[in-house]
């Protein structure tokens, strides 16, 4: 047998978190470091995000996907970061620290590692997921997919369009098929608030003349080889489509934008812990997950709003990577637990590991509605450690907060409570 | 002029026509099948349980009895044959009480009567062979012989061995007419007219309008709409067997079913509905779960892929259709192929061809080859010999479909066979490629531009399945490439 290849660091997917993660191990001395990447360039979903947005927070400036993207690729390049292209990574082998992965180049190879980074992103539903009723003809797509098809193919999917979902994607390409000349008739969010965030409703479809139909669904797909129209619907409190207030729209594409999801799958077969929640792993702190030495960052463990913030979370698994490399497993004293409270719909890290010289947790979550006014409290029990007052919190913006000025020793269940004052 | 003269035309290309060309090609024959879509095995064939029964059910003495038992029996070789994946999973049919425990004593008598090997197991047994059973699961009729299949992969291997051996295939080809003249059948399509000794009526739903061009039909088709929930492969050993219910006074119940490929599936509904009405509804969805409810509890809905519905022959007699024409001898109506048809699908094959060697005494093909060329995997080779493979023919290692591990090389080799996919659903259906749970968002395009690359055709003239189903349908502003 031939010796596997080694690295300190494997690093699976090379879109943002994956670049982040990268970068930050470098920066933290480690140069035994590879990214694997399935397509034929680093940079993964922002290549064909090409609209502007990325970046204020990280670099404070405006960037398009590309530019966002080229911050890292340089850096990768210019430090000599080994990656590979056109690489699927096929399983994980925790109990050998083996990746197996398959290319033209090098066919089907496995790869030894000391720690693993999985940032290999989400997927968009489906409407097969949803279970959208009618027929399946050709002209349904995700945009995430219509809009690689637009952005880097330069191919439109058709010229009479209706959007699912208010999601940030959807609205995007809302923008960006009427910009290329398409009549984009509307789009029909099933909550009755948008999922998208704010900026986009204004300079996506306001600006346009766009309508946003709230509490509104598709009830119906028709056509049997292509599209011909959807039956949209009034939906009721309890979402259930309302009789009498159905439309039949004439369109030839449908784009939904109903949600993403973890791509987690390949971790959750190699026996890692699942966040029921998130979909995503169980991580601590740190951002390791429950197999030894494999961090998870960015849309593969929960899908975030901004790419600045998955930057962010790829220099967490980054760093603690590369702590675990040069330091080895630091010991610790006890595992604190978090829970949250029904106006959550998740909270990460789901555990805290808590060592001699941890003074920091950076907490993230999402509220399940959108709340004006409220307070964040963190307990321990009845114990109230820390109360945060934040307002407007809506669905779609990630909430992340760091809590550094407590004793982690002395906690010993952590909850987080959002509560409407 | 003199035009060529066939042996046979087969109109249909489901697993049954398929199936017919390919058990007719083991002869010398000049045939074509004739197919209106993009694709064979596109209507009823693409869309049902994919379920190989053991043959218990239908009433003793019938053709659906004999075909079935014998079809269950032939499958194994068959599917070795073709390269199609086939499991003998067996079939549990579950009763909930004292009044299904008689049904199913008269399900076991009857399979006795059909010559299925059957038996009844009790309670804890039953639990034993499928833990996540609801609780109220009292008894069953176990049928070890019973077995799924792929059935878009039955069909296409039958298809692409009987182009193998010889036979023809015309796609996106619609019969308008046939016409008897003196002792050919005359056959009109949408693209040419073509002549024929004899010929076979495989046209599933719309068999009796196909006939009726010649003769009044003796039999109508009715349409029965069947949905199905499919859910994702998340774990091998939730459901192991096909679990069907007892049928009882309301109905046959549904069924819930792994797949050759680990998925599962739950359904049919069984609804009256017109012969192009594949639309699925959310009331029907309801009652499939509500049903289903009755097998497991707790069916984890979340790991649903897709809904789909299917539509099946039903004919006003209740049994297969099998015979020559009284009125037009040498025209073969083989129609109302209802459930358990695909199991049904290689014994009817080789009766049918057997009907046809007599009437047109043909002699054996001696260089008829059963065998199908093997589809290559990195599941079926392992890893060192796919490597050798990939050293060999290097796309065979990018993969382009992330969720079902299908690589370029496979692509390839899908197009350029006989038979071979030339759209994104038939890439689909010969690998899965885009059947996973993304639904073929990240591997669509891929697809696209090596069916474009492959078939040397331009990348906006590129199928999802029939004619104007284009995926790159609008050049974008700023696109000048030139294709």
């Amino acid at each position: 047998m031939m010796n596997n290849k080694f690295y300190d660091i494997v690093i699976v997917g090379g879109g943002s978190a994956g670049l982040s993660a990268a970068k930050k191990a470098f920066e933290e001395g480690i140069t035994s470091i590879l990214i694997i990447e399935r397509n034929n360039e680093l940079g993964g979903i922002l290549n064909q995000c090409i609209h502007n947005g990325f970046g204020l927070h990280k670099f404070k400036k405006e960037l398009t996907g590309p530019e966002y993207a080229y911050e890292y690729i340089k850096f990768v390049k210019d430090h000599k970061i080994e990656y590979l292209l056109n690489t699927l990574v096929l399983s994980i082998d925790k109990n050998n620290k083996t990746i197996v992965c398959s290319s033209s180049e090098n066919g089907v190879t496995s790869i030894n590692y000391k720690t693993l980074i999985f940032s290999a992103g989400c997927n968009e539903r489906t409407s097969g997921q949803i279970m959208t009723p009618g027929e399946r003809p050709n002209g349904v797509y995700t945009a995430g997919l219509a809009q690689k098809l637009l952005n880097i193919d330069g191919y439109l999917v058709g010229k009479n369009v209706y959007i699912l979902g208010s999601g940030d994607i959807g609205l995007i390409m809302a923008r960006r098929m009427k910009l290329e000349g398409a009549n984009v008739i509307g789009v029909s969010e099933l909550m009755p608030y948008s999922n998208g965030l704010n900026r986009n409703i204004v300079q996506c479809l306001n600006d346009y003349n766009i309508p946003l139909r709230l509490h509104n669904t598709v009830i119906k797909i028709h056509g049997k080889n292509q599209l011909e129209g959807i039956t949209i619907c009034d939906v009721d409190d309890s979402l259930k489509p309302i009789k009498g207030r159905e439309e039949f729209i004439k369109c030839d594409t449908l784009l939904l934008s109903i949600g993403l999801y973890p791509f987690n799958s390949m971790l959750k077969n190699s026996g890692a812990k699942v966040n029921n929640e998130t979909k995503g792993a169980w991580v601590d702190q740190n951002l390791e997950t429950s197999l030894d030495s494999v961090f998870s960052c960015g849309n593969v463990l929960h899908v975030h709003d901004l790419v600045d913030y998955v930057s962010d979370e790829g220099e967490i698994a980054g760093k603690n990577a590369a702590s675990l490399v040069k330091n080895g497993r630091k010991k610790y004293s006890k595992i604190i637990l978090t829970f949250h409270n029904e106006n959550l719909s998740y909270l990460l890290p789901n555990e805290i590991k808590v060592y001699d010289d941890l003074n920091e947790v950076n907490f993230s979550f999402r509220v399940k509605k959108p709340i004006s006014k409220g307070e964040i409290l963190f307990k321990d029990g009845n114990n109230i450690i820390k109360k945060v007052i934040k307002n407007d919190l809506i669905p779609s913006e990630m909430v992340r907060i760091k809590l550094n000025d407590i004793d982690y020793k002395v906690v010993n269940d952590l909850k987080v409570e959002v509560n409407e004052l | 002029m003199n035009k060529k003269i066939y042996d046979v035309i087969i109109v249909g290309g489901g697993v049954i026509g398929c199936s017919i060309a390919r058990y007719l090609s083991r002869y010398k024959v000049n045939g074509l099948l004739i197919e209106k879509h993009s694709d064979v095995g596109e209507e009823t064939s693409c869309a049902n349980s994919a379920i190989v029964h053991s043959g218990y059910d239908p009433l003793p003495n019938t053709r659906k009895a004999y075909f079935n038992v014998k079809g269950n029996k032939m499958m194994e070789e068959v599917c070795k044959e073709l390269h199609v994946p086939f499991i003998r999973n067996g079939s549990l049919t579950i009763g909930f009480n004292e009044e299904d425990r008689k049904t199913i004593e008269n399900l076991f008598s009857r399979a006795k009567s059909n010559g299925v090997d059957a038996r009844i197991v009790e309670k804890e047994e039953l639990h034993e062979m499928e833990p996540s059973l609801n609780d109220e699961c009292l008894c069953a009729l176990y049928c070890k012989n019973s077995g799924i299949v792929s059935p878009f992969e039955l069909t296409i291997g039958f298809m692409e061995n009987a182009m193998d051996n010889g036979f023809e295939l015309n796609l996106n080809e619609k019969v308008e007419k046939i016409i008897k003249n003196n002792e050919l059948f005359e056959v009109i399509t949408n693209k040419g007219e073509y002549l024929s000794k004899t010929l076979v009526n495989a046209a599933g739903l719309y068999s009796d309008e196909i006939l009726s061009n010649l003769e009044k039909p003796s039999f109508k088709i009715n349409a029965r709409k069947g949905e199905y929930i499919l859910l994702d492969h998340f774990n091998n050993d939730w459901c192991k067997h096909t679990l069907f219910m007892c049928p009882t006074k309301v109905g046959k119940g549904v069924l819930i079913s792994p797949t050759t490929s680990f998925n599962y599936i739950i359904g049919p509904s069984n609804d009256s509905s017109s012969k192009e009405d594949t639309s699925t509804d959310t009331s029907t969805m309801s009652i499939l779960k509500e049903t289903a409810a009755k097998l497991i509890k707790n069916i984890p809905y979340s790991e649903v892929i897709r809904t789909f519905a299917g539509v099946r022959a039903n004919p006003d007699n209740d049994d297969f259709i099998i015979e020559e024409s009284k009125t037009n001898p040498g025209l073969f109506n083989v129609a109302g192929i209802m459930s358990p048809g695909l199991a049904s699908s290689p014994a009817i094959g080789e009766y049918v061809s057997d009907l046809i060697k007599e009437k047109l005494k043909l002699e054996k093909n001696n260089n008829y080859k059963s065998k199908r060329k093997e589809v290559l995997s990195l599941n079926s080779l392992g890893i060192d010999k796919y490597n050798e493979l990939v050293k060999k023919c290097p796309a065979y290692g990018h993969m382009i479909c992330r969720c079902e591990k299908v690589s370029e090389g496979q692509i390839i080799d899908a197009i350029h066979r006989n038979c071979g996919a030339k759209t994104v659903k038939g890439v689909k259906k010969r690998l899965r490629a885009g059947f996973g749970k993304c639904q073929g968002s990240f591997c669509e395009e891929e697809v696209c531009k090596i069916l474009a690359r492959e078939l040397n055709v331009p990348l906006s003239s590129i199928l999802y399945k029939d004619e104007g189903s284009e995926v790159f349908k609008y050049k974008s502003k700023g696109n000048n490439y030139d294709e």
